[in-house]
């Protein structure tokens, strides 16, 4: 227990340095202070996240950091406290940061302000995300986020942005609220909106299946799932590149997050019902999207459609409630969120010299880009899930938990792996060997000491967890070992109790 | 026969005396001193209005009652009645810059402002049938005027006349409906049109009916909303910034009034009706909105479904419900007030322009408006964490906890429909190129903007009073 509320400090600090940044002057001087004052606020922020990590307790289940304040009245509190599920994502969202706004570092030049405000609001929302301990403030939080995501896609998006940020926007919205229905459903049946009471109420059935439906509707949609994924591709590739990375490396997570704070524990017997249905949507997502990428002509298009696939993956492996599936779903979306970042950094470097993401106005860039050649190799393996990389503990950690469940879904899913191999492998041909044939090319440089610093960590990152992934496994541990505990348990209490009758 | 009422018996009465006698004074003084006066009748009567709301805070607690039970001064009653006057004082404040620029300057405006505010204090209090015709013509005659203020302006005059042959045409409706509702149960008071309703039969609802039908009228619910659209458009923008607010606080107050201390036994029947009309206006208002090129006009259908919305915490018919309902309405005024501000400030060389498009990179060339005007769309639009979010929040609860899971499940669709319109207009606002610069935003418009805006970015952080507020408001009617 701290003595000061640093998860509300965590969460906060970025608006406190949105506050700071609208009263900077709006000129060129005005710009460069910006982005000073928004990489020191994420650096600070990063900074506290990992006295998080200090502070703790690895083989508590429980949440911790708690803080509770009166908020709505009634039971619905403002409550914050994370545990080895939330942390990871908390961590990854705050260390991504400095990141992206490194990468906007020259990218953007029309209004800096508004897009830095926007970036820290939105980092505020996404780390809220995954501290609130109360079913109202996570939908505040959760919804919230869409706000700053809109303007960044709509303002400093690509030529299609009006389309994208719309459909982005309604989708999302039109998701979420039904799950907001289903929220009130369980206020009036719990009497609480307190995530940890209701982790220990058992619903009854009819609810738990249509509140599970209905988070599914959010989630799945957040995810994002087969056939609800078509906002994802339209969104990344109208996005600028910061705003792309904060989509696949976070936002996606907020769903697989959701599925495991609430649709697994609160609703196990829904969970367990309709679990072949997510089986059948993740088998469908990883192998029709894989070979969807396959035809893609454009980088980011292609790098889109694989984060569907390996969102496939999580959820495959979190439906399979095994320990080791759970655990891998939370490592795959944690490498994901590294590696797919990184990928989308990567392209932001190739289109902010030559302002295109056609696969086919590349090639050859070896000769002229080593280091970027490099860094790209080993995202692009990641990606596949070579051993050695982050990527491959996540999907052999999901296909393991999954086998053990259901022998079909784990070999259906097993080909998505070699199916990333193509494409992943055939994009990295086109774009970097062959003979730099294009004029254009011939001139392009190889990326800076920025560039080095925005890619150098998650090189290392991506390298070290998949040689040594025991921190983030270590994390979670005790948080996944009760929740599966917990779940088998009412599982099996539901069915001790159908069978006494 | 009911004792005279004493001087101290007027007491719960004193707001309302206090705006009767100081509209009389105020017009006084505007004949006086006719064209040099208008600046003055309009600070005096914001003065005016804000006494008035004072002295309501200050009556004492609890409920009190006065010519014999026909008015009421509840908890539910001073949370309206403040916010009423809220919106009458912000439209006053928003008219004195705009009358000044179009050459309207007429101090009979807010004396006639005043005077519609004394009629919605009267018919929020109402509490018998009698009562509630008086509030209610008061109210909306002056506003039938206000409409037509405009005289040389053809739209004005049209969107006046309308409004009154309507509106009388449901002041008809509602009086048929109140006699039905006598005629069976041979009272008009609240409590004992409550007392023998049960068995009042088949009649009784038909008197409901039309008294509903009424009540639709004046808070534009469909399918009673058809003079809207015009009359918000042709209006001038001032006074539609007022309709838009305080009237239909008043309007709400009676519905709900009536619906909950005149027919609790019934609950079930008029349970569908305000549930129908609810879902009705809420899918209007979202479809409809979607291809208006005029800001007041999409204005119009926003606040049709704004009260489709607000209906649904009546439908619940709980306490919780009518809480829902009350948390809406503040926050629907803020929001109302706060777009208003920026369509009265819509304005330059050529003029008042009115068209969506002349938003167009508003972001760029008036950044602090736009980004309060994105944040007030946004909360319209029911986004978390913006106030809007809170107040469809509350009223989807006591549905769902009523068991209305249709109604419930319809609203929040319609809201993401809804959600549609609002964002084009952000969309204008933040990805289109700029279009010609506003003349800079009049002071006191700012001022109402800020407020307004603030408050609806910064409810989130402490929602806690408003909402206990509404709450015993919603309790001291059950």
């Amino acid at each position: 227990m701290t003595s000061w509320p640093i998860l509300s400090v965590v969460t906060f600090l970025p608006i406190a340095g949105a506050l700071f940044i609208t009263f900077l002057r709006d000129d060129e001087a005005g710009a460069r202070n910006t982005r000073w004052v928004a990489l020191w606020t994420t650096l600070i922020t990063f900074a506290i996240s990992l006295i998080l990590v200090w502070r703790f307790d690895l083989a508590s289940a429980d949440f911790q950091f708690l803080e509770k304040r009166p908020w709505l009245g009634g039971a619905i509190t403002y409550a914050m406290g994370v545990d080895g599920i939330s942390l990871p994502f908390v961590i990854l969202t705050t260390a991504l940061m400095p990141i992206s706004i490194l990468a906007s570092w020259t990218a953007i030049q029309t209004r800096v302000r508004a897009y830095m405000i926007a970036f820290l609001v939105l980092e505020t929302l996404m780390v809220g995300t995954f501290c609130a301990l109360d079913l109202v403030l996570f939908y505040v939080f959760f919804e919230g986020g869409l706000i700053p995501m809109f303007l960044i896609i709509g303002v400093w998006g690509g030529p299609r942005r009006v389309y994208a940020s719309f459909k982005f926007f309604l989708y999302t919205l039109l998701g979420s609220v039904l799950m907001l229905l289903a929220i009130m459903a369980m206020y009036w049946e719990a009497g609480t909106t307190d995530i940890p009471a209701l982790l220990h109420h058992a619903f009854p059935r009819s609810l738990q299946t249509w509140a599970w439906f209905a988070f599914l509707a959010s989630f799945a949609v957040k995810m994002p799932m087969w056939p609800v994924h078509t906002w994802l591709p339209d969104a990344h590739v109208e996005a600028p590149t910061a705003g792309s990375v904060i989509l696949a490396a976070i936002l996606l997570k907020m769903g697989g997050y959701g599925f495991l704070r609430f649709s697994l524990p609160m609703f196990p017997q829904a969970s367990v019902d309709l679990a072949p249905l997510i089986y059948a949507l993740s088998v469908v997502a990883i192998i029709y999207t894989s070979l969807v990428a396959l035809m893609q002509e454009d980088v980011k298009k292609l790098i889109a459609y694989s984060s569907v696939a390996h969102m496939g993956f999580v959820t495959m492996g979190l439906f399979a409630m095994t320990a080791q599936g759970v655990a891998g779903g939370i490592f795959q979306m944690i490498s994901h969120g590294i590696v797919s970042a990184a990928l989308f950094l990567c392209v932001g470097v190739i289109y902010d010299r030559m302002h295109t993401r056609e696969i086919a106005a590349y090639g050859g860039l070896v000769n002229r880009m080593p280091i970027y050649a490099f860094a790209f190799m080993v995202f692009t393996l990641a990606n596949i899930g070579l051993p050695g990389t982050s990527g491959f503990i996540g999907e052999f950690l999901t296909l393991i938990g999954t086998f053990r469940v259901n022998n079909w879904v784990a070999t259906l899913a097993t080909f998505g792996t070699i199916l990333s191999a193509a494409y992943a492998l055939w994009l990295y041909r086109k774009v970097i060997f062959g003979k730099l044939t294009k004029p254009s090319l011939l001139h392009i440089k190889d990326i800076g000491w920025r560039e080095i610093a925005v890619l150098a960590p998650l090189v290392i990152l991506t390298i070290v967890f998949g040689i040594y992934p025991k921190p983030v496994l270590d994390m979670s541990a005790a948080s996944v070992t009760q929740l599966v505990d917990n779940f088998q348990h009412a599982i099996s209490s539901v069915q001790s109790a159908a069978l006494a009758r | 026969m009911y004792p005279a009422p004493t001087m101290t018996g007027l007491l719960p009465l004193l707001p309302e005396i206090v705006l009767g006698v100081g509209a009389m004074a105020l017009l006084m003084l505007g004949v006086y001193r006719s064209e040099r006066g208008v600046r003055l009748v309009d600070i005096a009567s914001i003065v005016l209005l804000i006494t008035a709301g004072l002295i309501v805070l200050a009556l004492p607690a609890g409920k009190l009652a006065t010519f014999g039970g026909s008015f009421v001064v509840d908890d539910f009653a001073r949370f309206l009645k403040i916010l009423a006057i809220i919106g009458s004082a912000a439209a006053i404040l928003m008219s004195i810059d705009y009358d000044k620029r179009e050459k309207q300057e007429r101090f009979e405006y807010s004396v006639l402002i005043v005077l519609s505010t004394l009629g919605m204090l009267m018919l929020i209090s109402a509490a018998d049938l009698i009562a509630l015709y008086l509030g209610l013509e008061l109210m909306s005659l002056p506003l039938y005027v206000v409409a037509a203020s405009h005289r040389s302006s053809l739209r004005s005059t049209e969107a006046g006349l309308k409004y009154f042959v309507l509106g009388a045409l449901s002041s008809g409706m509602l009086l048929y409906g109140a006699s039905l509702v006598y005629g069976f149960t041979g009272t008009v008071n609240f409590a004992g049109i409550a007392q023998s309703a049960a068995d009042a039969g088949t009649g009784l609802i038909f008197g409901l009916v039309f008294l509903f039908a009424g009540f639709c009228f004046k808070v534009s619910a469909v399918p009673f909303h058809m003079w809207t659209p015009d009359v918000y458009e042709g209006a001038p923008t001032p006074v539609t910034a007022f309709f838009a607010a305080a009237p239909k606080v008043a309007g709400i107050a009676m519905f709900v009034r009536v619906a909950v201390a005149a027919f609790p036994g019934i609950t079930a029947q008029w349970q569908e009706i305000v549930a129908f009309v609810s879902v009705a206006s809420m899918l209007l208002g979202s479809f409809a909105a979607i291809g208006q090129r005029n800001i007041k006009r999409l204005m119009a259908y926003s606040s049709i479904g704004h009260m489709g919305f607000a209906l649904i915490g009546l439908a619940a018919g709980t306490s919780e419900g009518v809480q829902g309902v009350l948390v809406y309405m503040a926050i629907y005024v803020t929001m109302t007030l706060g777009v208003f501000a920026v369509i009265l400030s819509m304005r330059r060389s050529g003029g008042m322009v009115e068209s969506i498009d002349q938003l167009a990179g508003l972001a760029r060339t008036h950044p602090a408006m736009a980004f309060f005007l994105a944040m007030l769309l946004f909360s319209m639009a029911g986004v978390p964490p913006l106030a809007g979010f809170f107040a469809k929040f509350y009223v989807f609860l006591a549905a769902i906890k009523a068991g209305l899971y249709v109604l419930a499940v319809i609203g929040v669709l319609a809201s993401v429909i809804g959600a549609y319109y609002y964002l084009a207009i952000v969309k204008i606002m933040y990805f289109d190129e700029p279009a010609e610069n506003f003349y800079s935003m009049p002071d006191e418009l700012k001022v109402v903007l800020g407020v307004c805006g603030l408050f609806n970015i910064l409810f989130f952080a402490y929602p806690g009073p408003l909402v206990g507020v509404a709450s015993a408001a919603a309790l001291s009617l059950f």
